[in-house]
């Protein structure tokens, strides 16, 4: 049998697309570990104390490290503190507009709802836009065609992955769509997944974030400094490193086009400090599988269903040491994935999903 | 066909939470409430086909499992993004320590 490499077509209104629809690998069912009803329900349970306590911590140090930076300027010693700022701003945001977005952080909603909009703001992610597109990468995870959050294409791009460190197309993207959004038009692709009621919210908070981007050039301009804009914009460039370190790991290098996440997303052990920033989305098996599960009830989870997943990779550095190699070959063969293994106690992955890739990828 | 359907026993769903039951190639949630109420819904979120029966009852709410959606299952109302559309809900009667749930026709 002669398998021909497969072209992706990652524009959610092209043949991908169709292809995804007609073959039931949109809106699919997706493969779930079992876990007792009486213990899902206790790990779903909702609370304030862990956001708070670590809402607390993150906009404390976010407010402290900003100053003494801004205290600082004009000397070297405010680097180490922009340094650290722009890693709350830039990258802490990430998983707070994702998880205040699942609205599982709090109990209380108005809070996820207050933190998902000063995240999104940081992080430069329209809400209205972000809630809908993450809905579909839910819905179909690294289905090629259907997810618009897929971090890197096959063949991959790794140019464009080395300057998204810096935030640099990121943050271009995120203008360009904002200032289109400000004129209020909504992109074909914005509109395959932004049902028409929400769209003008969508253009109503691009409009406000344009003024607040204005008024802060406006600012530095009369100030003669760079100072304002070290502190609003820029973060999301100079901090963005370790969002992208921690989420290129999350489906880079596995499986797509396949409906079990214990093929397409990677769980990675890391240390405290990267996981508060990160707000425990290492556990990413886990959280695609239950996204209603809590962060904070995430290692939980994982200690629950580890039997049925694979191992997990023991730290950031191994995940890369995988991740790696394989975007090197996708560069010669884009159908080639990493399959990883599941321990003898896991129920096995559903063959008939994936015969015809595995072929592929050799 | 407007008849009464023995859906479960009452004691099969414990207080804030929620269990499914198939009849007739359809499906529903059958919900019993804090105050210890029984209410019953169309068992897929209508936002995308997934059993409500896998989320969580909080207090009048179900949230769907997969995308946050939330209503309030006493009355169906769809309660904020991503779901727009509200759940139909059905009548429900408790008899002799068994749920029953009328569908409509």
């Amino acid at each position: 049998m002669t398998v021909t490499p497969s072209a992706r077509d990652y524009s959610l209104v092209g043949e991908s697309a169709r292809r995804a629809v007609e073959s039931g690998l949109a809106a699919a069912e997706w493969y779930h570990t079992d876990i007792p009803r009486k213990q899902m329900k206790e790990l779903m349970q909702r609370s304030d104390a862990p956001a708070i306590r670590d809402t607390a911590i993150w906009l404390g140090l976010l407010v402290a490290f900003g100053a003494a930076g801004a205290a600082l300027w004009g000397s070297w010693w405010c680097v180490p503190f922009f340094l650290c700022y722009g890693v709350l701003y830039g990258s802490a945001t990430d998983a707070r507009w994702h998880e205040c977005g699942h609205g599982t952080a709090f109990k209380t909603q108005w809070m996820n709802d207050a933190v998902y909009q000063i995240a999104c703001f940081m992080i430069m992610r329209n809400p209205v836009t972000w809630r809908w597109s993450h809905t579909r990468h839910h819905t179909d995870t690294v289905i090629v065609g259907r997810d618009p959050e897929i971090a890197v294409m096959r063949p991959p791009d790794l140019l464009r992955v080395v300057l998204n460190f810096f935030g640099l197309l990121d943050a271009w993207h995120a203008m360009v769509d904002m200032v289109r959004n400000a004129a209020g038009v909504i992109g074909k692709e914005e509109a395959t997944f932004i049902p028409e009621s929400e769209q003008p919210r969508a253009i109503r908070i691009a409009r406000i974030w344009l003024a607040i981007y204005l008024a802060t050039i406006a600012l530095a301009l009369y100030l003669g400094s760079w100072l304002p804009l070290m502190l609003v914009g820029l973060p999301r460039l100079y901090g963005a490193w370790h969002h992208v370190l921690t989420g290129l790991l999350q489906h880079g290098g596995l499986a797509d086009n396949v409906v079990d996440h214990r093929l397409n997303s990677r769980t990675v052990l890391m240390n405290p400090v990267s996981r508060f920033i990160y707000w425990n989305m290492n556990y990413h098996v886990e959280h695609h599988m239950f996204p209603m599960v809590p962060y904070h009830a995430l290692p939980r989870l994982h200690e629950m269903i580890k039997h049925d997943l694979p191992a997990p990779s023991q730290s950031m550095w191994a995940g890369y040491r995988e991740m790696l190699p394989a975007f090197l070959r996708q560069l010669r063969n884009e159908d080639y994935f990493i399959k990883r293994e599941l321990p003898p106690t896991a129920r096995p992955y559903r063959e008939e999903f994936h015969s015809e890739a595995a072929l592929a990828a050799q | 066909m407007s008849d009464w359907i023995e859906a479960c026993a009452a004691d099969d769903i414990d207080e804030e939470d929620v269990l499914r039951f198939d009849h007739a190639g359809r499906t529903f949630a059958i919900y019993r409430s804090p105050e210890d109420e029984f209410f019953a819904t169309d068992g897929l979120c209508t936002h995308e086909q997934i059993h409500l029966s896998q989320g969580l009852v909080m207090g009048d709410i179900i949230e769907c499992p997969k995308h946050n959606g939330r209503f309030n299952y006493k009355t169906g109302a769809a309660r904020g993004a991503p779901v727009c559309v509200n759940l139909r809900t059905y009548p429900v009667k408790v008899d002799d320590g068994k749920v029953f749930i009328r569908m409509a026709d």
